[in-house]
């Protein structure tokens, strides 16, 4: 990517007015405002799930086992033990959303400060360069068959295990970013004030970055959500009974033919989210984009 | 470029080695004892003890790591605790249909990928780039191993297409090997498919835009020769790069679909070895993908600098 900096744009009062044009852009993108409503929404949903559900998560209806959507009572039908599908998904969605935030939280927390360390000093890039690597070494799914043969697996290992396999990403664009920060002028500026190294990178460096960062874990969400449902697929991640769109899946393929629809709504509200997240994503990004308009 | 390659494999050396003390001590961080953990069923203190000799279980952690690293380099991953056939006769016959259903997978996301992404940059603003753009985001954002389930719901169930599930050797029968592969290579692939494709339109546009394709227009060449002699040798590098960075991904990807389609690859004997506790199996897994991944990507980079020689001089993959 070829960076083409405008100095102005680093320093106090410019920056102030990048933040309004950025937020004008996606304003008058409809595909960002879209986006954002239905992650806004969700997000609602997610955290008042306990309450808003029509029925709790366990509560069993052999009566009406396998009800098709539109069932009195059941918006979305019902399971398979006459569990109603639609509080499930919204516990599960919110199962979903917890692991995406903690995973990616895992992965800025020990990413962030590598890829500063790496871009910054030289004599750390090449070590920080073989961790990434090594990490890089072990898919996800990989590390998480590991971790679940060693500690169990659980909705907190399954997190674990995806913010892991985030962190050469955040390290990669960090270090770039820090990289570009380092060879402006106010941060040399600092450097001739006598600014200590961890002054620089915490005082100049990190703020300025945060654009990057921020674009990173808008696409690392979307991408730990479809994780965690496939941890919890296989089994590896939460656990059956606690609801989770993964396991919501997998019992469902049990009993595909006969109730489709246990099948077929977990996975459109997986996509769902996913594809707010990163349509929000591609949006944020164009309008941090200093060339503006060129998508 | 000699210079290049021996620092690109020492490297890979280097991160070959960590790999390798990471999974040993890895098996060392299992609940228990590990000798408890080879001995399965048979749980006898005589038992115990001579697996602890076996596998060297009384020597300094230094030695057993140095035996450990003998016994892997000479492919003897132990005996699976569950079957009681070796880890390794286990691996060559799941391999194969784990490599086939990948490279197929690749072959597909490509083809699709650099077909949309070209179109999109070509037809820029027109419906067609919209219609791209959207099948990539939504390919993007789909479980792919839900995007299996429906398949087998609607095309294998429901219409018999194709087949629910099983594996036939492609040596004992080639057409019913690929109608067995296509639908689960097809879902795999989607996901790459939609990367390759956003990447390729993102490099087409800028070499639509860069002055050499601008040069080659004013010579009089035809927009298609254009297209084809300039723009797609770029793809060519494109689809290496998101191969070589989605390597990763690809594995994840393979276990899933293997699981859903019932295919006997590496993925299903994976799964099934996590639940079993089979540990052995599991350490070979987890060792294996970690070295495979390390050299298939060493040959991505030096593939990379065949196709593209400003690499040979930066060293630095931009």
């Amino acid at each position: 990517m070829t960076v083409l900096t405008v100095p102005m744009a680093e320093t106090g009062t410019a920056s102030i007015t990048r933040r309004t044009r950025v937020l004008r852009r996606l304003r008058r993108n409809p595909l960002a405002v879209v986006s954002f409503v239905v992650l806004a929404l969700a997000g609602v949903i997610a955290l008042l799930s306990p309450w808003l559900a029509p029925y709790s998560v366990d509560q069993t209806d052999f009566a009406r086992t396998f009800a098709p959507p539109g069932t009195a009572g059941h918006l979305l039908g019902t399971d398979d033990l006459g569990r109603d599908v639609l509080s499930r998904i919204m516990l599960g969605a919110r199962a979903s959303l917890q692991v995406g935030l903690l995973a990616v939280a895992t992965s800025l927390v020990i990413g962030v400060p590598l890829g500063l360390a790496a871009g910054y000093f030289r004599a750390w890039d090449a070590v920080i360069s073989r961790f990434t690597d090594l990490l890089l070494a072990f898919p996800f799914l990989i590390m998480a068959v590991g971790l679940a043969a060693i500690r169990g697996a659980s909705l907190g290992n399954a997190a674990v295990a995806i913010g892991i396999a985030q962190i050469p990403g955040v390290i990669r664009v960090v270090r770039s970013d820090t990289l570009r920060l380092k060879s402006l002028d106010f941060v040399a500026a600092a450097v001739v004030d006598g600014a200590s190294d961890l002054w620089v990178l915490a005082r100049h460096i990190l703020p300025n970055a945060t654009s990057v960062i921020l674009v990173q874990a808008t696409v690392a969400i979307p991408a730990a959500i479809l994780g965690e449902a496939v941890l919890s697929f296989l089994g590896l991640g939460i656990q059956p009974p606690a609801p989770s769109l993964g396991t919501m899946l997998a019992t469902a393929q049990q009993f595909a033919a006969r109730a489709p629809w246990a099948a077929v709504f977990p996975g459109v509200v997986i996509m769902g989210l996913a594809l707010a997240f990163n349509v929000f994503g591609d949006a944020l990004r164009d309008a941090l984009d200093p060339k503006g308009d060129r998508r | 470029m000699a210079r290049y390659l021996l620092t690109r494999a020492w490297q890979s050396a280097l991160t070959l080695l960590m790999s390798t003390i990471v999974v040993f001590v890895g098996v060392r961080a299992l609940p228990g004892d590990p000798a408890l953990a080879l001995a399965g069923e048979d749980r006898s203190p005589e038992a115990l003890e001579a697996i602890r000799r076996h596998y060297g279980l009384d020597q300094p952690l230094p030695v057993q790591f140095a035996q450990y690293v003998e016994r892997m380099a000479q492919g003897d991953f132990g005996v699976s605790i569950r079957t009681g056939t070796p880890v390794s006769s286990m691996l060559t016959t799941a391999l194969p249909v784990t490599v086939e259903l990948s490279v197929l997978a690749i072959l597909i996301a490509a083809a699709l990928g650099v077909g949309a992404g070209v179109l999109a940059a070509v037809r820029r603003g027109r419906p067609a780039e919209w219609l791209a753009n959207g099948l990539a985001l939504i390919g993007l954002s789909v479980p792919h191993f839900w995007l299996g389930l429906l398949a087998i719901l609607y095309l294998s169930v429901a219409t018999g297409l194709f087949p629910a599930s099983g594996f036939v050797p492609i040596l004992e029968d080639p057409v019913d090997n690929l109608h067995h592969i296509v639908l689960p290579a097809v879902i795999l692939g989607t996901g790459l498919a939609a990367i390759i494709m956003r990447q390729t339109r993102s490099a087409m546009l800028d070499s639509l835009s860069s002055d050499y394709v601008r040069t080659a227009k004013a010579k009089g060449l035809r927009p298609r020769a254009v297209i084809t002699r300039h723009a797609l040798r770029n793809s060519l590098i494109v689809v290496v790069t998101v191969v070589g960075l989605q390597l990763g991904g690809l594995i994840s990807g393979a276990v899933v679909t293997e699981q859903i389609f019932g295919l006997p690859g590496f993925g299903k004997m994976t799964i099934d070895a996590v639940f079993q506790r089979d540990y052995p199996v599991i350490q070979a897994v987890v060792l294996l993908t970690a070295a495979a991944y390390i050299v298939i990507n060493f040959f991505v980079d030096l593939l990379y600098s065949v196709i593209d020689p400003r690499i040979r001089v930066t060293g630095d993959p931009a």
